[in-house]
């Protein structure tokens, strides 16, 4: 088994435990960054959505994992900063502007959000929040000279990968979309996914410095004990608006790159199940951890596009046999996807709190220990009483 | 000059009069005891002090400064650190990241300079990290410095809140029944802790404790509380042979 032997105090202020952690990022990194040249185009676009998952459920994370407040008003974050991204880049702001200012945005909204709701706890906070999501898709839809309402907002291509070029062409002048190198486009979902993965890598440090710095530390001080960060000086309203904004903030940058990804904006592309989503990633990935994530959103869009296969798998297969009808009927039913996420979100809970990375945790202290793991090295106890009354 | 005083100290809850019209005053560098049945308001009078309840009437006074009205976060910084009854630990972190928590009060840098992690930030997480391996040598909490609090037993638990609350650098340190749940070699340990902690460090005790030995071994004075007035202060002695206390504890 390994021992990382401490020297100095700076080891534990490391982004990485030890140099074996190093060597499991780069090769992750090494993989990312080499997947479009084996992967086809629908697959890099699936990868992409995996990646814009990843970077909201950090966001979320934020607020769910790190500091305990639940969070059903993340689709709205998302949207804003879908809808402020969009609209920047149509009036001419560029990208690497207009990215962050969709962040800002939501940023701000979360924080605006957060000064009257985060007096509330557990359920209640994850109402409120649930309202929120629900007024931002309502004025998404009504406020049209902005939004476009169901019409809808398209989205330009980032302004650095599509220079708008003019030519002649029998005597009049044409714009030329995209910008072109020999016969490769620029602008394809190539180059969005190695936007996404520079903001996901932003993302995930913003998440780490958090956590290794002052800051974060009174975020998870909140969500295991409330009353003892109070008295150890941490102000508890503070710290919940700055977790709310910061998690709104980096579901905001992914936002910015949801719109490219689906390319037009509706108000239905941001409706509450989105939040669901999210929330499910931060469960099932591990909640508090950012390597959950990235799993978590692995998971569910490995999910996503598992469920349409053994739908039409099952109707082509069972289609005319009598006694599967209801088969049938039950893999087309509608919302089957929302029951399944559900079922998952209820059974990870109670089987696997630490969620996959947890999982993966356990199976690498499994091998370390080998033959002398204990299952109850992660065994959750509670068994002492809580100061819950003061709240 | 006045270290700590309670002034007519009161709380009511509704009818219940918790704390009623409670006046003591502590000196610097002194250990100093309440004691009292169930119920007879010791712990409300600490989170008075620590100012999560707000008094129905009543002054506390802290270093010739009221604090009456001072807002509960800030309550650390100003030197008044605690520990909790039930345990207040962060159950899912290390013994290390709970340590430097009770270090919040020291913090600097903004939070910027948190989410990019400057120099500045790293200095000062490792000079937060100096103050907190002297707690931990102190203590000697350096075999469970990178456990998490849920995989450790109650009686090491009881000693990283003891802990925390010494990493805020306090001048008065509270001790809410510090040796409830321990057995007699860890309340031996405990108490030999107390003493150290105001003969080194020179911080001020006030505790609430139930185990009358610990109290004999460490306390200067003892105030006895029930029903939320003041019983009778005086040595521990004292306090024990008076007539309305053992009252109090035997019934009659």
């Amino acid at each position: 088994m390994r021992f990382v032997f401490k020297t100095r105090y700076e080891q534990d202020l490391r982004l990485w435990r030890h140099n074996g952690d190093l060597i499991g990022y780069g090769i992750f990194l090494a993989a990312l960054l080499a997947l479009p040249m084996f992967a086809g185009v629908y697959y890099v676009g699936e990868a992409n959505l995996w990646l814009i998952y990843a970077i909201a459920a950090m966001g979320l994370m934020i607020a769910v994992g790190f500091t305990g407040m639940v969070s059903l008003g993340h689709s709205a974050f998302l949207g804003i900063g879908a809808y402020t991204h969009a609209y920047l880049l149509q009036n001419g702001v560029p990208f690497v502007f207009s990215l962050p200012l969709g962040g800002l945005l939501a940023g701000a909204i979360g924080v605006a959000v957060g000064l009257p709701t985060l007096r509330m706890h557990g359920i209640y906070l994850a109402i409120a929040t649930l309202a929120v999501a629900l007024i931002t898709q309502e004025i998404m839809s009504k406020w049209s000279s902005v939004t476009g309402g169901f019409d809808g907002l398209p989205v330009a291509a980032p302004d650095f990968l599509s220079i708008q070029t003019e030519a002649m062409y029998q005597g009049e002048w044409f714009s030329v979309g995209g910008l072109h190198v020999g016969w490769v486009e620029l602008w394809s979902p190539v180059s969005l996914y190695y936007i996404c993965i520079v903001v996901l890598i932003l993302a995930a440090l913003i998440a780490r410095n958090l956590l290794r710095s002052p800051t974060g530390r009174a975020f998870v001080a909140i969500r295991d004990s409330e009353i003892s960060a109070q008295s150890m000086g941490v102000h508890l309203a503070h710290y919940k608006t700055t977790a709310f904004g910061i998690s709104a903030f980096v579901t905001g940058l992914a936002g910015g790159l949801f719109a490219h990804q689906i390319s037009h904006l509706a108000p239905d592309a941001f409706n509450i199940f989105i939040s669901i989503e999210l929330l499910l990633i931060c469960v099932v990935g591990g909640i508090g951890t950012i390597q959950g994530a990235v799993l978590g959103a692995a998971f569910l869009i490995l999910l996503r596009s598992f469920i349409p296969i053994v739908r039409d798998e099952v109707t082509a297969g069972a289609g005319g046999v009598e006694f599967l009808a209801g088969l049938v009927r039950f893999v087309n039913s509608p919302g089957l996807e929302a029951a399944i996420f559900g079922a998952l979100l209820v059974l990870f809970i109670v089987f696997e709190p630490m969620g996959l990375y947890g999982r993966w945790l356990k199976t690498k202290t499994y091998f370390d220990l080998f033959p002398l793991y204990k299952k109850s090295t992660f065994a959750r106890q509670k068994s002492y009483v809580k100061t819950e009354r003061l709240r | 000059m006045t270290f700590f005083k309670a002034d007519k100290l009161a709380i009511h809850f509704g009818g219940v009069k918790a704390v009623d019209g409670v006046d003591f005053e502590i000196t610097e560098g002194e250990i100093f005891t309440i004691i009292g049945p169930n119920g007879a308001g010791k712990t409300t009078i600490f989170n008075l002090i620590s100012r999560i309840y707000e008094p129905t009437e009543g002054k506390l006074i802290f270093n010739d400064e009221d604090i009456t009205n001072t807002a509960p976060h800030l309550i650390a910084g100003r030197g008044i650190a605690r520990t909790f009854q039930n345990i207040e630990l962060f159950e899912q972190a290390t013994v290390l990241q709970n340590l430097l928590i009770g270090r919040h009060a020291h913090r600097s840098g903004t939070l910027l300079a948190n989410v990019f992690f400057l120099p500045s930030t790293r200095r000062a997480e490792l000079a937060h990290r100096e103050e907190v391996e002297k707690v931990i040598e102190f203590l000697d909490l350096a075999r469970y410095r990178d456990q998490r609090i849920a995989n450790l037993p109650y009686g090491v638990r009881k000693v990283v809140e003891l802990g925390r609350a010494l990493c805020t650098e306090p001048k008065l340190l509270l001790l809410d029944e510090p040796s409830s749940g321990l057995n007699v070699e860890e309340t031996s340990d405990m108490a030999f802790w107390i003493k150290d902690i105001r003969d080194l460090l020179g911080i001020t005790v006030l505790m609430v404790e139930h185990d009358m030995s610990l109290v004999n071994r460490v306390s200067d004075r003892v105030l006895a509380l029930n029903y939320g007035r003041v019983l009778t202060l005086g040595s521990p002695s004292e306090v024990q042979s008076n007539e309305e206390v053992i009252r109090a504890y035997l019934g009659g």
